[in-house]
C-alpha cells in the first residue's frame, strides 16, 4: 500500500518569538500511510500539522506535497483536509451544509454537491442526519460530520488533530478502529497528531515521535516499543526498566554492559557502542521473568551462567485479570517493574507480597540505548 | 456561592434594598408622573390637571410631528447602518489584534467616554465649521491644485459641513461607534478561531469567510450592537441641537420645546412616551426574531 512519497518536510524550523517549536524536522510520508506524530503536549506536533494545512508557516525549510513546494501556498489551496481537535463544525449550518461547504467554495453545482455529501454522510454512518443542526447531535456525531466534510473534498491528505481526545473511553476504542477502517477502505493518506501512545501504537502503519521539537525517531509501531532509538523514546512508548551502565565489552556476537544496579548484563549481540561510554540496557516488564527463591539463581539461557539475574523482594502487586504487575526491590532498592500475563486460573497466586524471588531476563531483550 | 435567593431571604433583600429604593423613588416614580402628564391637560401657567384625556396622543398625530419621528428613526437608522459598517472592520481588527495591541486598541475606543459629550460636539465643530480643520486643508489643497492648473478652478468655496444633516449623522456616528465596536468585539472574541481556519481549510478565501462563517457567527453580537445604538440615537437631543440645522430637528428636541419653550408639558410627555413605547416595541421584535432563531436551531 504504502508507495511514493506524497509529504515532504525538509529541514523545517518554525520559531514563535524567541521559542523554538519546531527544529529543524526532516520527514517523508508516503501515500496510503496512516502517519502519526506522536509526543508528549509542547513537542511541536500540532505546529507541524498546522504548517502542512497551511495555518502557520515555517521559519526555515520547505514543505512539499506530491514534489511540489507548498510553504507559502495559503490553506485554502492545498490538496489537504484537516479535522479539528474541537471538530470545528459551523454552528449556523445543518449538517448536510457543513458536509456541502468545502465543495460550495470549490464552485461545484448545487446537485452534485448535495450527492457528494450525502454520500460522505453515508459513509461515516450518518446517513439521513442531513437536515439536524450540529447542537442536535452528540460529540461523536459531530466528529463524524468534521470527518465527511473533510472526506468529501477527496484530499490528498487527511489530517487529524487529536481526533478523540474529546470522546469518552468507550467511544475512542470505536473511533480508533473505525478510523482505521475508514482510511484503508478511502486509501487517502491520513496524518493524527496524538499524545496518546496507545492510540499511536494502535492505529498508526509509521509514527514520528518528537520531543522538545526535535524528531526523536521515526519507525513502524512495533519497532519503537521494541526498538527504541532514545531514552526518551524508550520511555515515552509504553514502560520501561532502565539500568545505566558502561559498555565493558563490545564483542562481534555479545557485548556486556557492567550497571550498578542490576550488575553485569549480558547482550546476543554487538552493539558497536563508545567503548567503556556510558549507555543504558532498556528492558520492559513483560520480558521480566519472576522465579520462586532457590539456593541457585536461575540461569538465563542465552548468557553465560550469572548474568542478567537479580535477587528481589515483591514490593507491590496489581492485578489486572489478564495479567499482574508486580515491582521487584533489588539490592541497592531499585523497584524492577515486572508484568506477567495470567497464563492459567492460578497464576496471579504464584507470587505473594514480600515474597524473596529471582528476577531474570534474556539476552536478546534488552534494548541498547547510547542517548 | 450556589445558593439560591430563596435561601438567604434577609441577606438578598438587604443586598437589593437600596438600588430598588434608588430605582423606585428616582426612576419608577418620575417616570410614572410623567407618564400620567401625558394624560393631563394645562390649567394656567404651572397647574396640571390628570384629565385622563387622549388628546395629547392624538394631538402626537398632528403634522408635523409624524414626520419628525419618521426622520428621527431614519436618522438614528441611518447611524446604526453606518456605525456597522465602519464598526465590524475595527472590531474584527481589534480580534485578530496581537495580545498586547488589543487593550490598547479598546482602550483608544472608549477613550471618547472620558471626555463629556458637550466638549466632543464642540470638539467635532471646530472640526467641521467653514473655517474648520476639514475645510483649513481642503482650501490648501485647492490652491495647490488651483495654482498647478493655473487658475482654472476659479474661486474657493467651502465645504458646507455643519448645520445641516450630514453633520447631525456624522456626529451620531462619531459618538455611537463605540457601542456598536464593544459588543461586536465581545462576540468576535468569544468566536472559536477553529471555525475561521476550518473554513479556510476547505476552500474558502477571507471574504468567503467572512461572509459564510464570521457574519453570521456574529448575529448576536450584530443585534444587540444595533439595539443599543439605535435607541440613543432615535433619542439623540444635543447632537442634533448643536449640529443640525433648522431642518435637523429630531424628536427630543420637539420634546424638549414642549417642556420648555412652549411650557406645555402634557403634549412634551405624550411625544416622549411615544418614543418609550416605539422603543420597547423595538425590543419586543428583537426578543421575537432572537427566539425564532433559536426555535429554528432547536
Amino acid at each position: 500500500m504504502s508507495g511514493n512519497p506524497i509529504i515532504s518536510f525538509e529541514n523545517i524550523t518554525k520559531r514563535f518569538g524567541k521559542t523554538t517549536a519546531v527544529d529543524n524536522v526532516s520527514l517523508t510520508i508516503n501515500e496510503g500511510e496512516f502517519f502519526s506524530l506522536l509526543g508528549p503536549s509542547g513537542c511541536g506536533k500540532t505546529t507541524l500539522l498546522r504548517m502542512l494545512a497551511g495555518f502557520e508557516m515555517p521559519t526555515e525549510g520547505r514543505i512539499l506535497i506530491d514534489g511540489k513546494d507548498v510553504s507559502t501556498v495559503p490553506p485554502n489551496q492545498r490538496p489537504v483536509n484537516m479535522v479539528f481537535q474541537s471538530y470545528a463544525v459551523f454552528p449556523h449550518m445543518t449538517v448536510l451544509d457543513n458536509v456541502a461547504y468545502g465543495l460550495k467554495m470549490d464552485g461545484v453545482g448545487a446537485a452534485e454537491r448535495r450527492e457528494r455529501a450525502e454520500e460522505a454522510l453515508k459513509l461515516v454512518q450518518l446517513a439521513g442526519y442531513g437536515v439536524r443542526k450540529p447542537d442536535q447531535l452528540s460529540g461523536g456525531q459531530r466528529q463524524r460530520v468534521a470527518l465527511a466534510r473533510a472526506l468529501v473534498k477527496k484530499p490528498r491528505v487527511l489530517l487529524l488533530d487529536e481526533p478523540l481526545s474529546a470522546l469518552d473511553a468507550k467511544l475512542r476504542d470505536q473511533m480508533r478502529s473505525e478510523l482505521t477502517s475508514l482510511q484503508q477502505k478511502v486509501g487517502i493518506t491520513f496524518i493524527m497528531v496524538t499524545h496518546d501512545q496507545d492510540e499511536a501504537l494502535a492505529m498508526a502503519t509509521r509514527c514520528a515521535v518528537m520531543n522538545r521539537g526535535l524528531l526523536q525517531q521515526v519507525a513502524t509501531p512495533s519497532d519503537l516499543y521494541e526498538f527504541p532509538n532514545s531514552r526518551f523514546v524508550a520511555d515515552f512508548i509504553g514502560s520501561v526498566n532502565m539500568f545505566e551502565g558502561t559498555l565493558d565489552v563490545d564483542a562481534k556476537d555479545h557485548a556486556i554492559i557492567n550497571t550498578q544496579e542490576m550488575g553485569p548484563v549480558y547482550l546476543d549481540h554487538g552493539v558497536t557502542g563508545p567503548e567503556k561510554g556510558t549507555v543504558w540496557a532498556a528492558v520492559r516488564p513483560e520480558k521480566i521473568e519472576l522465579h520462586k527463591r532457590t539456593d541457585t539463581p536461575p540461569k538465563v539461557d542465552d548468557a553465560p551462567e550469572g548474568y542478567n539475574v537479580a535477587a528481589g523482594v515483591v514490593k507491590h502487586m496489581v492485578y489486572l485479570g489478564s495479567e499482574t504487575n508486580y515491582e521487584i526491590e533489588i539490592a541497592g532498592g531499585r523497584l524492577i517493574k515486572v508484568v506477567r500475563p495470567n497464563l492459567t486460573r492460578w497464576d496471579q497466586e504464584d507470587f505473594e507480597l514480600g515474597e524473596q524471588v529471582w528476577i531474570s531476563f534474556h539476552a536478546c531483550s534488552p534494548a541498547v540505548l547510547l542517548s | 456561592m450556589e445558593q439560591s435567593w430563596r435561601q438567604a431571604k434577609s441577606i438578598f433583600l438587604t443586598m437589593i434594598s437600596a438600588p430598588l429604593f434608588w430605582l423606585v423613588f428616582f426612576f419608577f416614580l418620575p417616570l410614572g408622573i410623567v407618564w400620567l402628564y401625558s394624560f393631563g391637560e394645562n390649567r394656567g401657567l404651572i397647574d396640571i390637571a390628570f384629565t385622563g384625556t387622549w388628546a395629547n396622543y392624538a394631538h402626537a398625530l398632528d403634522d408635523p410631528y409624524p414626520g419628525i419621528f419618521w426622520k428621527s428613526a431614519w436618522i438614528a437608522a441611518l447611524t446604526t447602518f453606518l456605525c456597522l459598517v465602519v464598526g465590524f472592520p475595527v472590531a474584527l481588527a481589534i480580534t485578530f489584534a496581537p495580545e498586547k495591541a488589543k487593550s490598547w486598541l479598546l482602550l483608544a475606543v472608549m477613550l471618547p467616554f472620558w471626555t463629556n459629550l458637550l466638549i466632543r460636539t464642540y470638539a467635532l465643530i471646530a472640526v467641521l465649521r467653514t473655517e474648520g480643520y476639514v475645510n483649513m486643508t481642503y482650501h490648501w489643497l485647492f490652491d495647490m491644485t488651483n495654482k498647478v492648473l493655473g487658475g482654472s478652478l476659479g474661486d474657493f468655496t467651502p465645504l458646507a459641513l455643519l448645520h445641516n444633516n450630514f453633520a447631525v449623522v456624522f456626529g451620531l456616528v462619531f459618538v455611537n461607534l463605540p457601542f456598536m465596536i464593544l459588543p461586536l468585539y465581545s462576540t468576535l472574541d468569544r468566536m472559536d478561531r477553529s471555525l475561521l481556519e476550518a473554513s479556510l481549510d476547505l476552500g474558502a478565501g477571507h471574504i468567503g469567510t467572512l461572509f459564510n462563517v464570521v457574519v453570521p457567527l456574529a448575529g448576536a453580537g450584530i443585534m444587540s450592537g444595533i439595539l443599543i445604538t439605535f435607541i440613543p440615537a432615535l433619542g439623540s437631543y444635543l447632537t442634533p441641537d448643536l449640529l443640525g440645522g433648522p431642518d435637523s430637528q429630531m424628536i427630543a428636541n420637539v420634546i424638549e420645546s414642549q417642556f420648555k419653550r412652549a411650557n406645555n408639558w402634557p403634549f412634551g410627555a405624550a411625544l416622549s412616551f411615544i418614543l418609550v413605547y416605539l422603543t420597547f416595541i423595538g425590543i419586543a421584535l428583537q426578543g421575537i426574531i432572537e427566539r425564532k432563531d433559536k426555535g429554528r436551531a432547536a
